[in-house]
């Protein structure tokens, strides 16, 4: 049995002997991982069991996709949709590899078919769908599959009328798909709408990184927006706007607090505190129950 | 005066050559007439032979010629004098990189908005060379939600490098005005129709481009990322834009092949800037064909059908592929 389908069935069935800090993590983990708020080198073990919170800092780093789905989640109530669903290569893109190759060294090293896995979850007790991006697969970048899979996601909140929670992480969209990634903007997008018109509430939680095509549509379409603290969220990113306008750029730019105060965000939200904070917007929005 | 792209540069050759012999040739020296036929003779299959077969970057560099028409330059050969311009977001101010307005065309009333390019460097800073602000995008919200009410089909024109990416779009929400286009397009109760005329750069021109018809003009580009973006991400060296423009396959044919336009609208020869009249009767032809049937489906129908036809796209391994269509 492959480290996937024992993850598998730790996540999704009864394991009840595991510890809950023991949050399944990456397939050949780094043993020392380096903070990038205070430059301090950790022990990956120490920071899984932190939630990716840097020990003596607090800095938010990046959740692996499975870390973040045990976080939000109740033990093993998730229930995945359509997780074999991969990609194909429409253009026949090379650069300096070809897509398939990509994509198959992708698989290898994260045990994923794609940058998004969704599901069924348990909140503290309210069902809900859950969406998690994967930013080690491929940057977490938006190609058919990860837009087919969010889409397909909205939808079921929309019929079932189950709230959906997608948390982004994503540098953009997935270039080697062309055209066919731009258009899955379009199709995430239209899909949030969707749920907006079947009146059932979207939260979006923004982490670091959310940029670009993900950024620039469904990601900040939630009824509700929340992001990490230090979160980059952008359209363009910090190197394109310095390269464009020509002159620095000032500290804490484009970060959460900025969007915050900017008006984009409805608030910011600590990780130890997030899958509550989801659940207590819930409860509220089902009148108390 | 007019740029020249270095693949026009055989066919500039002989036009120059040909009014070398007419100056000659007035001045009544010699008779040169039949010089000169022959000479013209050649460009128009020249022409053909250069145009059929232009690699992904020369498309590129039509597609962003500075004398290619712009959004009010086709506003104004398609409505005439009947066309009211529009300004404002009203929440932060006026993009100049989007226009709109309503106009007729041939009696029927619509809602025109596009991508606004200038026509020298000049009106270019001006209109920032069509990249727009938030403002702008949310303007272009603005006018459809008034399409919606007075029931009028809209109209989009795009050409843009992309969304500007500087530090007041970032403030005020490029992210967000983008993602609420796409989302509002996908449900707005009246015919939507989206004209790809010249660059279609990224999330920038979809924010324009939802629509229930969407057309190409034959040099238009219409691609994820710019060839100049992508070969510096994925090739690490922006000199690779060539190789980049043919593999992110962004040609009006390509995106015909991939289902993702429904048409490709001819050019005059040599590229709409060569003709702008006749570019203009071309979006005309193609509005007038296709608004009377899109206007007979009830709104229900027109935004399901809409919605589907953007959620149907992707390609999943597995799949019977779909070649040679
Ligand atoms: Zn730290």
């Amino acid at each position: 049995m492959g480290w996937f389908d024992k993850l598998r069935s730790k996540t999704a069935k009864s394991q009840e002997d595991q510890p809950k800090q023991e949050a399944p993590s990456q397939k050949t983990p780094d043993l020392w991982k380096k903070c990038p708020g205070c430059g301090e080198t950790i022990l990956t073990k120490d920071l899984v069991r932190n939630l990716f919170l840097c020990v003596k800092c607090d800095y938010h780093m990046r959740m692996p996709v499975w870390d973040r789905v045990a976080l939000l989640s109740d033990d093993n109530s998730f229930v995945e949709f359509n997780q074999e669903l991969k990609s194909a290569d429409p253009l026949k893109f090379v650069d300096s590899k070809e897509y398939p190759q990509r994509i198959a060294e992708a698989i290898e090293k994260t045990d994923a078919f794609d940058a998004a896995m969704t599901g069924y979850v348990q909140i503290d007790g309210i069902k809900a769908i859950l969406g998690v991006m994967n930013f080690e697969f491929m940057g977490g970048s938006m190609g058919s599959v990860v837009g087919e899979k969010l889409a397909e996601a909205l939808e079921r909140g929309a019929s079932e009328k189950t709230p959906v929670v997608i948390v982004a992480t994503s540098g953009g969209a997935r270039m080697q798909e062309g055209i066919f990634s731009l258009m899955q903007m379009a199709k995430t997008s239209a899909a949030v709408k969707k749920l907006n018109a079947a009146k059932v509430p979207f939260i979006s939680i923004l982490t670091d990184p959310t940029t670009g095509g993900v950024s620039a549509s469904f990601a900040s379409l939630g009824d509700f927006n929340i992001a990490e603290p230090g979160a980059l969220i952008c359209f363009a990113g910090p190197r394109v706007i310095e390269q464009t306008i020509r002159q620095k750029l000032p500290e804490g730019f484009q970060k959460s607090k900025f969007l915050l105060e900017h008006g984009m965000l409805d608030c910011i939200v600590h990780r130890r505190t997030l899958k509550k904070q989801i659940a207590k917007i819930l409860h509220i929005l089902n009148n108390g129950r | 005066m007019a740029l020249e792209l270095d693949f026009e540069k055989p066919i500039i050759e002989i036009e120059k050559r040909i009014e070398d012999l007419k100056v000659i040739s007035d001045a009544g020296h010699v008779d040169l007439t039949e010089e000169i036929a022959l000479l013209s003779s050649k460009i128009e299959p020249l022409k053909k032979e250069i145009y059929n077969n232009l690699e992904s970057w020369q498309v590129a560099k039509l597609a962003r010629h500075i004398d290619r028409p712009s959004t009010l330059e086709y506003v104004k050969h398609i409505c005439g004098d009947d066309f009211v311009e529009m300004h404002g977001d009203r929440l932060f101010g006026d993009d100049p990189a989007i226009v709109g307005g309503i106009g007729l065309i041939d009696g029927r009333s619509v809602m025109i908005i596009g991508h606004q390019k200038g026509c020298d460097t000049q009106t270019n800073i001006y209109r920032n060379f069509g990249m727009p602000h938030p403002e702008g995008y949310r303007k272009a919200l603005r006018l459809m939600r008034f399409a919606e009410q007075f029931n009028m089909p809209v109209v989009t024109f795009i050409d843009t490098p992309g969304a500007f990416p500087g530090i007041g779009a970032e403030e005020r929400g490029q992210s967000e005005a983008i993602a609420k286009n796409l989302a509002e397009m996908s449900a707005l109760r009246v015919p939507i129709i989206c004209f790809i005329t010249g660059e279609g750069g990224s999330g920038g021109a979809l924010a324009l481009g939802v629509g229930d018809k969407v057309f190409m003009f034959e040099f238009s580009i219409y691609s994820v990322i710019s060839a100049e973006g992508c070969a510096a991400i994925l090739w690490n060296d922006p000199n690779k834009a060539k190789e980049a423009a043919s593999a992110l396959k962004f040609k009006s044919t390509d995106l015909l092949k991939a289902g993702i336009i429904d048409e490709i609208l001819n050019e005059p020869l040599g590229g709409a800037h060569r003709d702008h009249k006749k570019a203009a009767e071309e979006i005309k032809k193609t509005i007038l064909k296709y608004l009377p049937t899109l206007i007979a489906v009830s709104a229900d129908n027109l935004i399901e059908e809409r919605y589907n036809r953007f959620r149907r796209i992707g390609k999943f391994a597995g799949e019977e592929e779909q070649e040679n269509g």
